[in-house]
């Protein structure tokens, strides 16, 4: 009975620092999965920050504007005015389909005792 | 163990044969037994104080050798969790109120030499003067063939420069990360921004410090890494301050004026929408300051909107007549006299014209009469005309969030007499800056709360402390109708959008005293829409002068006004206010009968 539990333990201790010595591993393999991802953030976020920053020199106002002048026979753009402001009431809808009428009754000339 | 017996039978038998006493004996066997029990139970005893002192020791000394590696070891960044990577930036980014970016970092490299590992220097010398220009060759060969160990060549650096120097090939050339400010918009808005700088430079990073602008102002918060992901939000709206320092360069050019200035401001929330001040710089290349002897308004750093302190004219008298009906002295229809001159000891205050005996109030502002403003100013007194323009933040410097804001104090008379009264009532003797102005047209807009003057983006209105009546700003803002419509701001009318304003035309005061003939400050101030003004509009042009109708014209009415028409058409619509054409007068109906 002693020599199956000494046994048993031993093989629990063996199996215990297999697992834990595998554990070590796959935990420093982890480690260096997410010190790589870091630094692929770090570098995703420094590259978004130059992107932004060209995103904002490319848009700057002066540079619009001379595109703008570059551009105006295709484009004709102009500064907004005051006058180009709309309301909504002044946009005509979309006449409706006119109703097709084939067999017309004229009920203007009706008299009483002809109406049903 | 072997117990050895109490009373060994042999010895008490012995004992008693020799008729000695056999409990001696056993005494003396307890005696031996006591001893022996005390000794054990010392050892065992010593023996747990020691093994508690081995535990102590060990627990000491791990705790002493882990500080020991805490104390001495290279901080590292946590890679377990990452929380940490939100750090970012160095430096917050500065953003206007639709989140559109006014200023960022930007990765770059500074170049530096370390002479002693140099192969071949001369070669480098003449290699990055070719590279760069702007470098004094001598100095260079001096600084790679003397004794230094350690040369700072250039602060940055672009990636092509960068190559090229790479390209020279030479081990003692270097290179470290830089960090530094950029303002893609250029120009736009600079006076606000101010600049950065380097402060603590090292080979592998430099600190950035605001110099200017904001970016002094709010420096602590900008360097803050736990802001690096919260961009400082400004109330200024990059298109509309685009359009505006169009329109006031255009305007500038237009009126000859050598410097302009234009402040757009919220009334309700006190948010400068735009600020300019023309002439003006690029902030990724910061002027020099001027030297201290020269005038430093000439200088393009000027901030003219806050530190450009004179005395603005006419523009003042609406505050005048603002108080004087709040205090029910006057009514807009009250008949004022403006018999003139209007003479104080040995003053004298004129008008531009004669506009005859008398005219009621509202007539005195259309017009702008000089006297007729003196004769309320007399009837209001300095002391409370004091306290008023005290209240619509007249007499301290305006609370504006850049640096340079502390420095536009306003110069007060030094000794406030009835006659400086006289004279502040129509805007001479008290010298603010245009931002001041723009606070004090606010509180009028707004139905008569201060607001101060921010550019930061705020949530709501400010509803600051009451500085006059609903009824009264109502009055004062159809005043300021009424100038434009049919006074001498009529320039400034802009159909559909009810400008309401005043124009005010000041001489510059000469540096050693006394004023100059022909130079001026023409300002105009303005609401729009005059009936319910969302914004407030300051244009202020130093010394223009036209040619109209074949007369020098230098007042506000011929060089500011227009100008702030065209930028109320310009900017209105990108602010999203709609036009509304304002009811024709209706025909005047005479009653007749016969």
């Amino acid at each position: 009975m002693k020599t199956l539990l000494y046994m048993v333990t031993a093989l629990c201790v063996f199996g215990l620092a297999f697992w834990a010595y595998r554990e070590n591993y796959t935990t420093r393999q982890v480690l260096k999965e997410t010190r790589q991802l870091q630094r692929e953030i770090g570098a995703a976020r420094e590259r978004l920050s130059v992107l932004k920053a060209e995103w904002a020199y490319l848009n700057r106002p002066s540079r619009l504007r001379e595109l703008a002048e570059l551009n105006y026979d295709r484009l004709g753009l102009l500064p907004l005015r005051p006058d180009q402001f709309g309301r909504v009431d002044e946009v005509a809808y979309p006449q409706p389909a006119a109703l097709n009428f084939s067999n017309g009754l004229d009920v203007s000339t009706m008299t009483r005792e002809s109406y049903p | 163990m072997i117990r050895t017996p109490l009373r060994p039978l042999a010895r008490i038998l012995q004992a008693r044969a020799q008729g000695q006493n056999p409990d001696a004996i056993e005494r003396e066997n307890l005696r031996l037994r006591h001893e022996e029990m005390a000794v054990k139970a010392r050892q065992r005893a010593e023996g747990r104080l020691l093994v508690l002192g081995v535990f102590f020791l060990c627990a000491y000394a791990v705790i002493g050798v882990r500080m020991g590696i805490l104390s001495a070891s290279e901080p590292a960044e946590p890679v377990a969790y990452t929380a940490g990577s939100t750090i970012a930036n160095q430096r917050a980014d500065i953003v206007d109120r639709e989140g559109r970016i006014l200023a960022t970092n930007f990765e770059t490299h500074s170049l530096y030499a370390q002479p002693p590992q140099m192969v071949d220097p001369i070669t480098a010398a003449d290699k990055l003067v070719e590279i760069f220009p702007d470098l004094d060759k001598g100095r260079l060969l001096k600084d790679f063939t003397g004794k230094r160990k350690f040369v700072w060549i250039k602060k940055k650096i672009s990636p092509e420069q960068k190559q090229a120097v790479h390209d020279i090939g030479d081990p003692g050339l270097l290179f470290g990360p830089r960090e530094m400010r950029l303002y893609p918009n250029g120009r736009l808005a600079a006076h606000v921004l101010g600049g950065a700088g380097f402060g603590n430079e090292g080979v592998n990073a430099a600190e950035v410090i605001g110099v200017a602008g904001v970016e002094k102002q709010f420096d602590a918060y900008l360097r803050d890494p736990a802001n690096g992901a919260k961009p400082l939000q400004l109330s200024l709206d990059l298109t509309v301050q685009a359009a505006a320092e169009q329109v006031l360069y255009g305007g500038m050019k237009l009126m000859n004026a050598k410097g302009a200035t234009s402040i757009l401001m919220d009334v309700e929330t006190g948010e400068v929408i735009s600020v300019v001040s023309l002439p003006d710089f690029d902030p990724n290349n910061r002027p020099r300051p001027p030297a201290s002897g020269d005038d430093p308004s000439v200088s393009p750093l000027f901030n003219r909107a806050v530190q450009g302190v004179y005395e603005l004219g006419s523009t003042f008298k609406i505050f005048t007549a603002a108080q004087a009906m709040d205090l029910g002295l006057v009514g807009p229809d009250t008949v004022i006299d403006t018999r003139g001159p209007l003479r104080w000891g040995r003053f004298a205050i004129r008008d531009f014209r004669n506009y005859g005996n008398e005219m009621p109030v509202t007539k005195v502002i259309v017009k702008s009469s000089n006297i007729g403003t003196a004769r309320i100013a007399q009837e209001i007194g300095v002391e409370r005309q004091r306290d008023f323009l005290g209240r619509l933040g007249m007499l301290e410097p305006t609370p504006f969030e850049i640096v340079e804001a502390g420095g536009g104090k306003p110069l007060l008379p030094p000794h406030w007499s009835e006659l400086s009264a006289m004279t502040i009532s129509y805007g001479h003797g008290l010298s603010t800056s245009p931002m001041h102005l723009a606070a004090g047209y606010a509180a009028i807009a707004n139905g008569g709360r201060y607001v101060k003057p921010t550019v930061l983006k705020q949530s709501g209105p400010q509803m600051g402390e009451r500085v006059m009546s609903e009824d009264t700003a109502a009055a004062a803002r159809m005043m300021l109708r009424k100038v434009v419509s049919e006074g001498t701001a009529s320039f400034a009318e802009v159909p559909g959008y009810k400008v309401g304003g005043k124009t005010g035309t000041a001489d510059k005061p000469k540096p050693q005293g006394g004023y100059y003939e022909d130079k001026v400050i023409a300002t105009f101030a303005s609401m729009f829409p005059a009936d319910d003004p969302e914004y407030v509009l300051v244009v202020t042009l130093d010394e223009p002068e036209i040619i109209a109708h074949g007369e020098e014209r230098r007042t506000a009415g011929w060089t500011a006004a227009p100008v702030a028409a065209e930028m109320v058409q310009r900017i209105a619509p990108l602010l999203g206010l709609r036009p509304h054409v304002e009811p024709a007068q209706l025909a005047g109906i005479t009653l007749t009968s016969n």
